[in-house]
């Protein structure tokens, strides 16, 4: 017999019990399907966060107080080595660190921000001019913060366009004063929209010079120094010019934390794909299911068919062939349930991107040939035994089996 | 052609054995048409299944053209089955979801003939058996003297060196047999080999050669 006519033979049996084999095939169609649509999300996240943290600006450190460990993941920063990081900081990191274009103090704060009677609370974020290049982020009306407003301690603030819209409307409010925790300050430019992104609203933000920032919630820290790197294959060695800086202006201790956006970006990522492949992981075993109930199925299948075999194999049917009869049925189901199911998971995921903005999702080319290849093997193997027990069949008790 | 010499078959049961064969020898000569007869329990069915190939015997040599069956392996018997060896049942054992010219086709398809000579054959296997007219037919939609024309034409579709048929009239009216009964002598006055197991005394005298059974032992071989 050759391929075709026995692949011809298998679907023929297989269309004989419809109902049988469309539940059976239910199974690994769910679990591919399930397969490729989990990976897809995974796979949507992890391209989502990358080109979110790579928006905000490349070739970005991020230089934080106290000491923390970044290399594997998140930990709470370690509390009693927390020293202050200063304007003077910064300030040398953009002297002297020769590898770095720019080095950003910012001070973070909240407050509530107000305009005629109108109030609301928001993030109030201290910079120098070089934020809006380090971070991508600029001024689209007006101007930004200068290096006169920060060296004068100008009372002078950039609105974010929630901010805007929320205080002033369709008002022009360049000129005009809001109240920013209790002190006045001059609207001197609006930033660009730039919508959600990671779940922060970043339109929802007002900037001032970071000495005014400091005035204004009295400190002389600050929450971070953002700093960019000249030349990507440069960062590593601009860590360590940062922290050869730093440790010195600090008395010869590393009390601080200096992580690449590169590195924040592989700690997401490491959690995404570790993620991505539990969940494909479940997946895998809901296929598995559907694995046994094919070998069900193919053992039922054997049983009424015990007659047919013994026919088979009084007119000459050797053991090799009955069982890649067998074989072949199981693996047909199997993979039919595989297209269906890549079928119904590449139009799932398409789906959900489409219906739902906020769940992007990724076809990877590997999860569908994954998924398929598992389910081929999931036919294989669950299609061993059922067929083995049709092949080693006595040819005379089948013949008279009832 | 066959020969049997002193062939026994036991089955163990429980701590002893039962001897359903107990040294059988006798030889079918080529062209013959021999029916093996007997009450049931006689070991009718078990010579049956060891001349079909389907069994081996326990002691004793079974020569099928000069080869000992014995010593052959699941494959090789599967071959023998498949090349010199034409069953016909008494239940037919039509595979029910194929028309009759697929299931006389069934046995070439295990001899890995070309798509087109097993079609031939098959038709014309079918034409020798008078069927050449249903041959999309499953089944179902025979009569059972024609399914047992099908099963015929399925048996001898690959030239096989003997036919055995095992009660080919049990399931058929006293006309369907008589017509199966003809279709026997028709093959062997073309040169076939027929031998058929039958308790019914009246089918079994219309063979050349009764061979009578009885407790596993030849107890007459009468040639008329």
């Amino acid at each position: 017999m050759d391929f075709r006519e026995a692949v011809a033979l298998a679907l023929e049996m297989l269309a004989a019990n419809r109902i049988r084999t469309s539940l059976t095939v239910l199974g690994v169609v769910i679990g591919v399907a399930a397969i490729i649509l989990l990976v897809a999300l995974g796979e949507g996240a992890t391209a989502y966060i990358t080109r979110e943290l790579t928006g905000l600006g490349t070739n970005l450190l991020i230089i934080t107080p106290g000491k923390t460990q970044t290399s594997g993941g998140f930990h709470p920063p370690v509390a009693s080595t927390v020293r202050k990081l200063t304007y003077d900081d910064a300030v040398a990191l953009r002297r002297r660190a020769t590898l770095l274009s720019d080095a950003v103090p910012i001070v973070l704060g909240t407050g509530k921000i107000r305009s005629q009677g109108i109030s609301r609370h928001t993030s109030v974020i201290g910079v120098t001019p070089e934020f809006q290049r380090v971070r991508n982020l600029f001024v689209e009306i007006g101007q930004f913060v200068s290096d006169e407003d920060v060296e004068g301690r100008r009372r002078v603030v950039v609105l974010g366009r929630t901010v805007k819209r929320e205080l002033f409307g369709e008002e022009n409010p360049l000129g005009q004063f809001v109240t920013v925790a209790d002190s006045r300050y001059r609207v001197i430019g609006i930033m660009e929209r730039k919508g959600v992104s990671l779940g922060f609203d970043i339109d929802d933000l007002v900037f001032i010079p970071v000495k005014s920032a400091q005035d204004l919630f009295d400190t002389d820290r600050l929450f971070e120094i953002l700093a960019s790197v000249r030349s990507p294959d440069d960062i590593d060695r601009a860590i360590q010019q940062v922290k050869d800086l730093l440790i010195r202006r600090h008395g010869n201790r590393e009390d601080f934390t200096v992580v690449s956006q590169g590195a924040m970006l592989s700690a997401f990522t490491t959690i995404l794909k570790t993620l991505t492949a539990a969940l494909a992981g479940i997946a895998g075993i809901s296929l598995l299911v559907g694995g046994i109930g094919i070998m069900n199925i193919m053992l039922v299948s054997v049983r009424e068919r015990t007659r047919e075999i013994g026919i088979r194999k009084a007119v000459g049917a050797r053991r090799r062939d009955i069982l890649g009869q067998f074989m072949l049925e199981s693996v047909v189901l199997s993979m039919l349930g595989g297209i269906l199911g890549i079928a119904l998971g590449v139009g799932g995921a398409e789906g959900l991107s489409l219906f739902f903005a906020y769940l992007p999702t990724r076809i990877s080319l590997w999860s569908v040939i994954m998924a398929f290849g598992f389910s081929v093997a999931v036919g294989v193997f669950f299609g061993v035994y059922p067929a083995r027990r049709a092949a080693h069949l006595d040819p005379i008790q089948a013949l008279r089996y009832e | 052609m066959i020969a049997f010499e002193e062939v026994w078959r036991s089955y163990p049961m429980g701590p002893s054995r039962v001897d359903a064969v107990r040294g059988i020898t006798f030889t079918v000569a080529s062209g013959d048409f021999v029916a093996i007869s007997g009450p049931s329990g006689s070991g009718k069915s078990t010579l049956m299944n060891i001349l079909g190939c389907l069994d081996r015997p326990s002691a004793g040599r079974y020569l099928l053209e000069g080869v000992e069956v014995a010593f052959l392996d699941d494959n090789a018997l599967a071959a023998l089955r498949n090349r010199r060896i034409g069953f016909v049942f008494q239940t037919f054992n039509l595979l029910p979801r194929m028309t009759a010219l697929r299931n006389v086709e069934l046995p070439m398809i295990y001899g890995g003939l070309h798509r087109e000579a097993r079609r031939r054959q098959a038709l014309e296997a079918l034409a020798a058996v008078g069927l050449a007219g249903r041959i999309g037919h499953r089944p179902s939609e025979l009569s059972g003297g024609e399914q047992q024309r099908v099963a015929i034409a399925r048996a001898l579709v690959n030239r096989p060196a003997i036919i055995l048929a095992d009660e080919p009239t049990g399931n058929l009216d006293s006309k369907a047999g008589e017509e199966i009964l003809e279709i026997f002598h028709h093959l062997v006055d073309g040169g076939a080999t027929v031998v058929m197991v039958t308790h019914n005394p009246r089918i079994a005298e219309r063979a050349r050669r009764v061979i009578q059974l009885e407790d596993g032992r030849i107890v007459s071989d009468i040639r008329r």
